[in-house]
């Protein structure tokens, strides 16, 4: 059968359900959830340029572009303050981050 | 099936199973690298869908770049793996009911929304005649144009995310004997002296006469 | 006006008293640093009240004999929206009278405390202070407007509370000055009520533009009721009257008040303050006349207070009580007058008795003097010996009491049963009763203490609270007998007497009859021809003291007379044998009708519960508790809880931002179509 929107968008929409469901098994390793944030910024793209590609607009693409910007900076801080976190509290495991608990 | 929907869910396969992967791999670094082949699935889905320059931008920044830092950071922190798995599967039924949530949120806009079958021809640039440009080309004629402040915002971020990042991050040398100015500018001068009261001359005390050996002997014999 | 009077003659009359008062008040005790002695400060005081007096009697020979009336505003305080607050005087008959009453009884009050208070280290203080007392009563008597009378009498309410209270360190007389106060604040209350209503409906209270509007004030009647309003107003003066001339049941401050110097009591609860009230119903005829339903009120309290008072004054065994339900009695008496619509009769009466009650009381000091500060008549007896210049100014003065024909009580009482038999009104039958019954009492009771002060058995060393005074020393083996007081004391006695005998007699016609109050008491003499009927029934002075012989009156009192004669002096033993078989009315009268006790443990312990429940509950638990305390709680309560939503933890917060996306792509997908 032709390749369809439907078809990306469910792939898309597959890969953030398996991001979200990354975000909450990795109780312990912070890197692999920066690494699902990373995951769910990919299907987003997806989605993005599959619109851009189905309705013949090359704005989705452009947006794709920023997206990949902030993605790249974001994740370039998120690592750096993580190296910090190791440093002071010589574990990444994300039970023992609550020092910001009300 | 035609070579384009195989080669879709070929693609697409790979994709869904290294984001599994990465989502449950044991080793960080294994992570990674699943990662890593999940990009690249998604990068050459992208160019089924004849966006090219973001396929390439996406292997060159993401794998090329991104990735390679998480690496580094995986190698730099000493992880000890056994205790980071325990309790890994208690929480999969909460994870697992929040995921289908969402996709079953997300099929349920599709099924509402959007019914297109056949792929358009090459996504033009809005407004402009049906001129047959390439991806790249068409893309930058955007940016130039429509996106030129966005882009000058986007490389503002990315300034400033590289300076984040070094400050966050940046240990001072021990041995280093530079000085902070501001520093020397706010020093009192009670901080570096102390003024004392002194008698210009001790009270009378004549000068004794050097002790003679003899005398020494003397006063010990005694 | 044929002619009016010197503005600085009259604003010399009250001034004259009140700058004796400050320099005396201020240079003359500790306040100032005891500059001036004794003797400096008697003189000056002195000299300010007789000044007044001289000033007050010229003036009332020009107002009696010239016509003179003076009616202006000396001095404008402020104006309050079309309100004027003035200084100013009205002289006319009434106010000349008064004025002459007020500073020649406070005259020979200031001389007699020369010899009373010799011994007392509050010398100066206490000339001070009826000097500014006297400053007080003339402003209110010579006022021309509500606001100076509300001033004066507020300012004679706070010096009777200095003056009960003199002795400060006696736990009972600071009782006693505060119940005063206190029981003169709940008549203030309806007088302030009444000046408000007055200033209200009439934009005024300058008398003569009140009485002016007296037609129209009568169609009103009071917002949200029947009550005509003119009806409403004299009420509430009236209960200003009632608190300052001690009418039932406001009365009992005035036997508590006796724990003043005794000077005070004659100047005070006999002859002057006491009848501040009288003289402003009188002042204030132009209104009652208006209203039948305030005279029937007026009259009805005053009638119960002539007869109900009086029996308490038969039980009484302290001689400044006697004389102090003596005085309540007959406040009595005048206010039945002033309901009767006999203006001028109470008015006339109210003279009269400042005389002979101002004397009795003098006496009775004289007398508590003599025995060396002994006040219980049940150990006196016999005094006529030792003092005789005080007894015969006693017996003058109960003689005057009771209404012997020809003393000058003897006129303005039998008047006043005269007017009260006349009137027309409901009340007026039991007001007749009343005062008829009240001569029988009076005159039993004034005999009753004469009786056993100054004849019988000599009782005074049988004492078992003798004091043992320390002057005791100078008088030698005659230390427990009684002695003459000094002239001081009975030159005031002497000068007291005369009018008390003569005064009725020479004024009665030119008072109730003649010209001298026409324009100040106004008498609507068509609904209430009591002055009518009383002017056709009256053939002269000596008439009407012979035509006594043949009324009820003069019987009564020559049967209390022989009663108390019989009771007291032929056979002792009768008092006691009564008391016994009636024993529960005597009762009820040795608690004075259980008033005392009403006002002290219901209102008064109501009151105080009252605040206590309002601090507790009110101001504690419901203001400080629930809404000052509760609100802070309360946020704290909610941060508290608020707190906990604040794990820490990443997945915490991530789970919160996907079901917040669920719960809007929810919102927008399906629901909002």
């Amino acid at each position: 059968m032709a390749l369809t929107l439907g078809h990306y968008l469910a792939l898309g929409a597959m890969l953030f359900a398996l991001a979200v469901i990354g975000i909450f098994l990795n109780r312990k390793n912070l890197i692999v959830l920066l690494m699902a944030i990373e995951l769910m910024l990919l299907a987003v793209n997806m989605n993005f340029v599959a619109f851009s590609h189905y309705l013949g607009d090359m704005h989705g693409q452009v947006f794709v572009f920023f997206i990949l910007t902030v993605a790249a900076a974001e994740s370039a801080i998120g690592l750096a303050i993580l190296v910090l976190l190791f440093r002071n509290k010589n574990s990444i495991n994300v039970d023992e981050l609550n020092s910001l608990k009300g | 099936m035609d070579v384009k929907t195989g080669f879709f869910y070929l693609f697409s396969l790979v994709l869904l199973f290294a984001a599994l992967r990465v989502v449950t791999a044991r080793n960080p670094v294994h992570a990674v690298l699943y990662l890593m082949l999940a990009f690249s699935q998604a990068s050459a889905l992208w160019l089924l869908l004849q966006a090219e320059f973001l396929a390439i931008t996406l292997v060159l920044v993401y794998l090329g770049a991104v990735m390679v830092l998480f690496l580094f950071v995986v190698m730099m922190l000493d992880i000890n793996l056994d205790t980071m798995r325990e309790g890994f599967w208690k929480h999969f039924p909460l994870a697992a009911t929040l995921g289908a949530l969402v996709a079953l949120e997300m099929a349920a806009v599709l099924m509402s929304g959007f019914r297109m079958s056949q792929p358009v021809q090459a996504a033009l640039a809005v407004g402009q005649a049906p001129v047959q440009v390439s991806n790249s080309k068409a893309l930058g004629i955007l940016l130039y144009t429509e996106y030129l402040m966005p882009i000058q915002v986007a490389a503002a971020i990315l300034l400033v995310a590289m300076i984040a990042a070094i400050a966050l991050t940046l240990r001072e040398r021990k041995d280093s004997k530079a000085i902070n100015p501001s520093e020397q500018v706010r020093v009192r001068a009670s901080d570096r002296m102390v003024v004392l009261k002194m008698d210009v001359t001790q009270p009378g005390q004549a000068p004794q006469p050097p002790d003679v050996a003899g005398d020494a002997v003397a006063k010990e014999a005694k | 006006m044929s002619q009016t009077l010197n503005a600085s003659t009259l604003l010399a009359v009250p001034m004259a008293p009140l700058v004796g008062a400050i320099l005396a008040g201020v240079f003359g005790t500790q306040f100032g640093g005891n500059w001036i002695g004794r003797r400096l400060t008697h003189s000056l005081t002195i000299l300010g009240v007789l000044l007044a007096f001289i000033l007050s009697a010229m003036t009332l020979k020009s107002v009696v004999m010239d016509g003179a009336r003076f009616n202006e505003s000396l001095y404008t305080w402020m104006v309050v929206g079309g309100l004027k607050m003035e200084v100013g005087f009205l002289i006319d008959g009434l106010t000349a009278m008064m004025m002459c009453v007020v500073t020649f009884v406070s005259l020979m009050v200031h001389i007699y405390t020369i010899g009373y208070m010799e011994e007392d280290e509050g010398y100066n203080r206490f000339f001070a202070y009826i000097s500014l007392f006297t400053f007080s009563m003339l402003m209110l008597v010579m006022s021309n407007n509500m606001l100076q009378l509300f001033f004066g009498w507020e300012a004679v309410g706070l010096v009777s509370y200095l003056l009960i209270g003199f002795w400060f360190n006696k736990p009972s007389a600071i009782f006693a000055n505060m119940k005063a106060f206190l029981v003169n604040r709940v008549g203030d209350f309806g007088f302030i009520l009444g000046i408000g209503l007055i200033a209200a409906y009439s934009g005024t209270l300058d008398y003569a533009e009140v009485f002016a509007k007296g037609a129209e004030l009568t169609a009103l009647s009071l917002p949200g009721t029947s009550w005509m309003l003119v009806t409403v107003i004299c009420i509430c003066l009236f209960i200003g009257a009632m608190g300052k001339s001690a009418q039932f049941p406001l009365h009992v401050w005035l036997p508590d008040s006796m724990e003043g110097p005794t000077p005070i009591s004659a100047l005070i609860h006999a002859a002057t303050m006491v009848t501040a009230g009288i003289f402003m119903v009188a002042r204030m005829s132009p209104l009652f006349e208006l209203s039948e339903t305030a005279l029937n009120f007026v009259m009805v309290i005053g009638a119960i207070t002539a007869l109900f008072m009086g029996f308490l004054g038969i039980i009484q065994n302290d001689i400044k009580r006697v004389v102090a339900y003596s005085t309540l009695s007959q406040l009595g008496y005048m206010t039945v007058a002033l309901g009767a619509s006999a203006y001028s009769v109470a008015v006339f009466h109210l003279m009269t008795h400042a005389f002979f009650k101002a004397l009795l009381f003098l006496a009775a000091g004289s007398v508590i003097m003599g025995l060396h500060h002994n006040q219980d008549i049940r150990w006196m007896g016999g005094v006529r010996k030792y003092m005789p210049i005080t007894w015969i100014t006693s017996l003058l003065g109960s003689l005057a009491l009771i209404g012997t024909p020809l003393f000058s009580g003897f006129y303005s009482k039998d008047s006043i049963i005269e007017a009260v038999h006349e009137s027309h009104l409901a009340g007026a039958g039991f007001a007749h009763f009343a005062v008829l019954a009240g001569v029988f009492v009076t005159a039993f009771y004034s005999f009753r203490m004469y009786f056993l002060v100054f004849h019988g058995k000599e009782r005074y060393d049988q004492n078992p609270d003798a004091h043992h005074d320390a002057h005791h020393d100078g008088h030698g083996h005659d230390a427990h007998k009684p002695h003459e007081s000094p002239w001081v004391v009975t030159v005031p006695l002497i000068l007291l007497a005369i009018p008390s005998v003569v005064i009725g007699f020479m004024t009665i016609s030119p008072m109730l009859f003649g010209d001298l109050f026409k324009d100040a008491i106004i008498v609507d003499a068509v609904k209430h021809p009591v002055m009518q009927e009383l002017k056709s029934a009256f053939h002269g002075p000596v008439a009407m003291a012979l035509h006594a012989l043949s009324t009820a009156p003069f019987w009564l009192a020559l049967a209390g007379v022989v009663t108390a004669w019989y009771m007291y002096l032929i056979n002792p033993a009768v008092p006691a044998a009564i008391g016994r078989a009636l024993r529960p009315l005597v009762l009820i009268l040795e608690n004075k009708y259980f008033m005392d006790w009403i006002n002290e443990n219901i209102l008064a312990r109501g009151a105080r519960a009252l605040g206590n429940g309002l601090w507790k509950v009110g101001d504690r638990t419901v203001i400080d508790g629930f809404f000052v305390d509760g609100s802070w709680k309360l946020v704290g309560k909610v941060s508290a809880w608020s707190r906990k939503l604040q794990t820490g933890y990443l997945y915490h917060y991530a789970l919160v931002m996907i079901l917040g996306i669920f719960v809007l792509m929810t919102y927008f997908v399906w629901l909002n179509k």
